[in-house]
């Protein structure tokens, strides 16, 4: 055993029917320090650090915390032993407050009454240790993800957590939240705790990580020191080959007559006034603060959210989707950005999720033509890199990414005019990214409209051809290809609107 | 691959308990096995097979039908009385009475869909309607003498098999059909599995929730018919309790009362189940309240099987 490791996994082995999820795979956490762990969608990681808590139980191989020796942990284990985990999926109830939630599961207690005003009290300490400004009596649900995320921390930290483990924690934040949640990590690791960080965001890993460690198809590739390595080398491991581009080059495909899409001060769903006109062949960014709207505006015009006021041209005719029905009818598609809520249906195979929008056009009389099905469905998984044994797999059994590519595979096939890209690439690695990015230009070169939501800034700047952005719900600024930086988006998009 | 198998039983775990059972009681009774008395199960099954068909769409999508016992009774009722007392022709009576299941069925789905009612509270209120309007209609003495003809599809035989035994594998086979081959079918697994992904996709969640429950009703009243031919005399309680056994038969055949799994090959395995449970439980004199005391244990037995399967794969999470 070794004196300076606060958690070790040894050997570890996961098999699941026709996967191998994990073949032999170790790796130890110094104390004090931040590991990331990096590897391709379905490369293992969610799987690995699943098993330190139990959520996930090894076919073989050891967990060793402070030097004792398990075969499997279980959640209150890992608790007693000072492992925290937070999923993407955060554990909070949504109606309680932020004190009610950290002490979720051992309240302070008077008598047999709780005592909110102490739990507020130590929620106050709590949160101000991790430099976070969280009123204690605010409901959760009414905080930003980034501060639920920071409720979730200061929870596992309450708990006395001596090894943090994040799975995709900055996936749902802004830039501001995520610098935030760095500031955090770093407060942590000057206070003795261990963080384990996934993310597949390689910048973040080089700021952020002092070792990094590789995953590759289930198994263990390699331990570097952050500061001798470089984002070339990290890719190469990960993927097993080289990708010198991000963002692959796209010929001048917009239509500069033809205006596919046009809003007219467009109101509904939280914004106001939105007008913009989108020509065919064109890809506009949408970029903004999470909370901007984005997300809601594009609701409305695929016919999931109401529109109050304004008007929506669609290839020239008004149009008026009140369901999402009618908007794919007539030709438009949204890529969601919340998987687990509006993408997948988990329980269903790859093939059935990506021929679900167009099962009728499939369809004699009614009945499935299943070639047409399966050739759909092997293409997409082909296309789009789909690590799966199979297109008759469940969804719920794909790596968070692979779902992804799952949903965006089903948006694909629909085969659709206007296209809308929800953070398409969030939780996605930057092999597939780059497959993803090469789809979207493949999209407009056919003839193809895209209006793509990222708050990944520099994927908006690297793909659109015009930006405009959003703040609380307004149209605040619109900027041409040779207009775009970095810092004039963000100054935009955190304009204060006035009332 | 070892895992592979393990999920394959997993997944025919029904068919085995089925096996077991019906080894377990062909040794305690020697009567159980001989010809006639598995067709005697069959037609017995039969009527629960083909209502099962539609209670199965229905769980599929996280719904349930406590209306199916009293559109058997609708259905008894409103034959009988239009073939006796109104004069209907045998077909024209039969149509009639299975358009007005159908149509119970759509009422459901209206406010299943439409009113977005609790699907347990709605069908349990049409439940009590259509029992009671049965009763009236009947005032309440069974209604009998029918055709000749009419026992056939109760009671006849094409060759060695019983006409219903026949009507239940073509309402299998048509289920299967439906939820194999027809898009409409996956849509069903859709809407039960994420009903809000399921809009998105452009399903139109209302009216495929509005098909179901109508088709439930249809699967109902055509067991109802069955029944009708069977006892030749219609009572003004027949399906009294008759949505239990359904329910059990689909249930046990692993469909996910949360919604979204299921398959009808494994709700024959459900339905044969209950035949023979019921069955070999009569063959060896047991008295009926001791088979509801069993039935009820089954349905918890299957009812917990499925959730704990589903707590464990949402901790995965
Ligand atoms: N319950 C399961 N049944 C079958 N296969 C599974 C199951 N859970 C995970 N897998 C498989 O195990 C592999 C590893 O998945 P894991 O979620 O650990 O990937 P990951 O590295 O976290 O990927 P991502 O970056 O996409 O989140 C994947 O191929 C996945 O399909
Ligand atoms: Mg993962």
């Amino acid at each position: 055993m070794n004196e300076e490791f606060v958690l070790e996994l040894q050997h570890i082995t996961k098999v699941y029917p026709g996967v191998v999820a994990l073949k032999d795979v170790s790796l130890e956490v110094k104390k004090g320090e931040i590991l990331a762990l990096i590897g391709e969608n379905g490369a293992g990681k969610s799987t690995l650090i699943k098993t330190c808590s139990g959520a996930v139980i090894p076919t073989s191989g050891k967990i060793v915390v402070n030097g004792k020796e398990f075969d499997s942990m279980t959640p209150q284990l890992a608790a007693e032993n000072g492992i925290a985990i937070i999923y993407q999926e955060f554990n909070n109830v949504k109606g309680l407050s932020a004190a009610e939630n950290l002490f979720l599961g051992n309240p302070i207690k008077k008598g047999i009454v709780i005592d909110k005003k102490a739990m507020e009290r130590e929620a106050e300490k709590a949160f101000a240790q991790l430099n976070i400004k969280i009123n204690p009596k605010t409901l959760v649900g009414d905080l930003t993800v980034g501060y639920q995320q920071m409720v979730e921390i200061a929870k596992a930290i309450k708990q006395n957590a001596k090894v943090l483990i994040m799975d995709e924690p900055s996936a749902p934040l802004t830039s501001a939240e995520v610098e935030s949640l760095f500031k955090i990590c770093e407060l942590l690791k000057s206070q003795g705790v261990s963080i384990v960080y996934i993310s597949h965001r390689l910048e973040e890993i080089f700021r952020l990580s002092d070792r990094i460690v590789v995953l590759r198809d289930g198994e263990y590739i390699k331990t570097l020191q952050t500061k001798e390595s470089h984002v070339e080398e990290l890719i190469h491991l990960m993927v097993g080959r080289d990708l010198t581009e991000t963002y692959p080059d796209r010929k001048n495909t917009i239509n500069e007559d033809e205006v596919v899409l046009e809003l007219d001060n467009v109101s509904g769903n939280g914004n106001h006034d939105i007008s913009f006109k989108l020509r065919k062949g064109e890809v506009l960014g949408l970029g903004g603060l999470v909370g901007a709207g984005r997300t809601e505006l594009a609701q409305v015009i695929f016919g999931a959210a109401e529109k109050t006021s304004g008007r929506i041209v669609f290839n020239g005719k008004e149009i008026n989707p009140k369901s999402p029905r009618e908007a794919i009818d007539l030709g438009i598609a949204l890529v969601p950005e919340d998987r687990k809520r509006h993408g997948a249906l988990l329980d269903v195979s790859v093939k059935n999720n990506i021929s679900m929008p167009i099962y009728k056009r499939i369809s004699t009389a009614s009945v499935i033509n299943s070639k047409i099905e399966i050739e759909t469905a092997n293409k997409y998984k082909t296309e789009l890199l789909i690590k799966t044994p199979s297109i008759n797999q469940q969804v719920k059994n794909l790596s968070g990414g692979n779902q992804q590519k799952v949903i965006l595979g089903k948006w694909l096939a629909a085969n659709s005019e206007l296209i809308i890209f929800d953070e398409p690439t969030r939780g996605i690695d930057v092999g597939a990214k780059f497959e993803i990015y090469k789809l979207i230009n493949k999209m407009v070169e056919l003839g193809k409209t895209v209006l793509l939501i990222s708050s990944e800034m520099e994927e908006l700047m690297g793909m659109s051809d015009r930006i405009i952005v959003l703040a609380e719900g307004h149209m605040i600024g619109e900027l041409d290809k040779n207009s775009f930086d970095q810092k004039a988006i963000m100054r935009l998009a955190s304009a204060v609107v006035g009332g | 691959m070892r895992s592979n198998v393990v999920s394959q039983i997993k997944d025919k775990a029904i068919w085995i308990v089925f096996v077991v059972l019906f080894i377990a009681f062909a040794i305690a009774n020697d009567r159980f096995v001989s010809a006639s008395n598995l067709f005697t199960i069959a037609r017995q099954v039969s009527m629960y097979g083909i209502a099962a068909v539609g209670m199965t769409f229905v769980i599929l999508i996280g719904g349930i039908d406590l209306a199916a016992g009293s559109i058997i009774t609708v259905v008894n009722v409103v034959c009988a009385y239009l073939m006796v007392k109104m004069n209907f022709g045998m077909v024209s009576a039969v149509l009639t009475a299975l358009f007005l299941a159908a149509a119970i069925g759509a009422i459901n789905g209206f406010l299943v869909a439409k009113i977005s009612m609790p699907a347990i509270i709605a069908t349990f209120a049409t439940q009590i309607i259509f029992e009671g309007a049965a009763y009236l209609l009947s005032g309440g003495v069974p209604v009998y003498g029918f055709d000749e003809r009419f026992k056939f599809i109760g009671q006849g035989y094409v060759g060695p098999v019983p006409v219903p035994v026949i009507i239940m594998g073509l309402c299998f086979a048509l289920g299967a059909f439906i939820l194999n081959k027809t898009y409409f079918g996956r849509y069903f697994y859709a809407v039960g599995g994420n009903e809000e992904a399921s809009k998105l996709s452009g399903i139109r969640v209302k009216w495929i929730k509005f098909l179901i429950y109508s088709l439930s009703g249809l699967f109902a009243g055509l067991a109802g018919i069955v029944m009708l031919s069977r006892t030749n005399s219609a009572q003004p309680t027949a399906g009294k309790g008759f949505e239990f056994d359904v329910i059990t038969c689909v249930v046990l055949g692993g469909v996910s009362v949360s919604g979204g799994y299921g398959k009808i090959s494994n709700v024959i395995a459900g339905v044969l189940i209950i035949g023979i449970l019921t069955n070999g439980m009569v063959l060896m004199n047991v008295s009926s309240y001791t088979q509801m005391v069993v039935k009820g244990i089954v349905l918890i037995l299957a009812v917990g099987f499925d959730s704990i399967q589903n707590v464990r794969s949402v901790s995965k999470v």
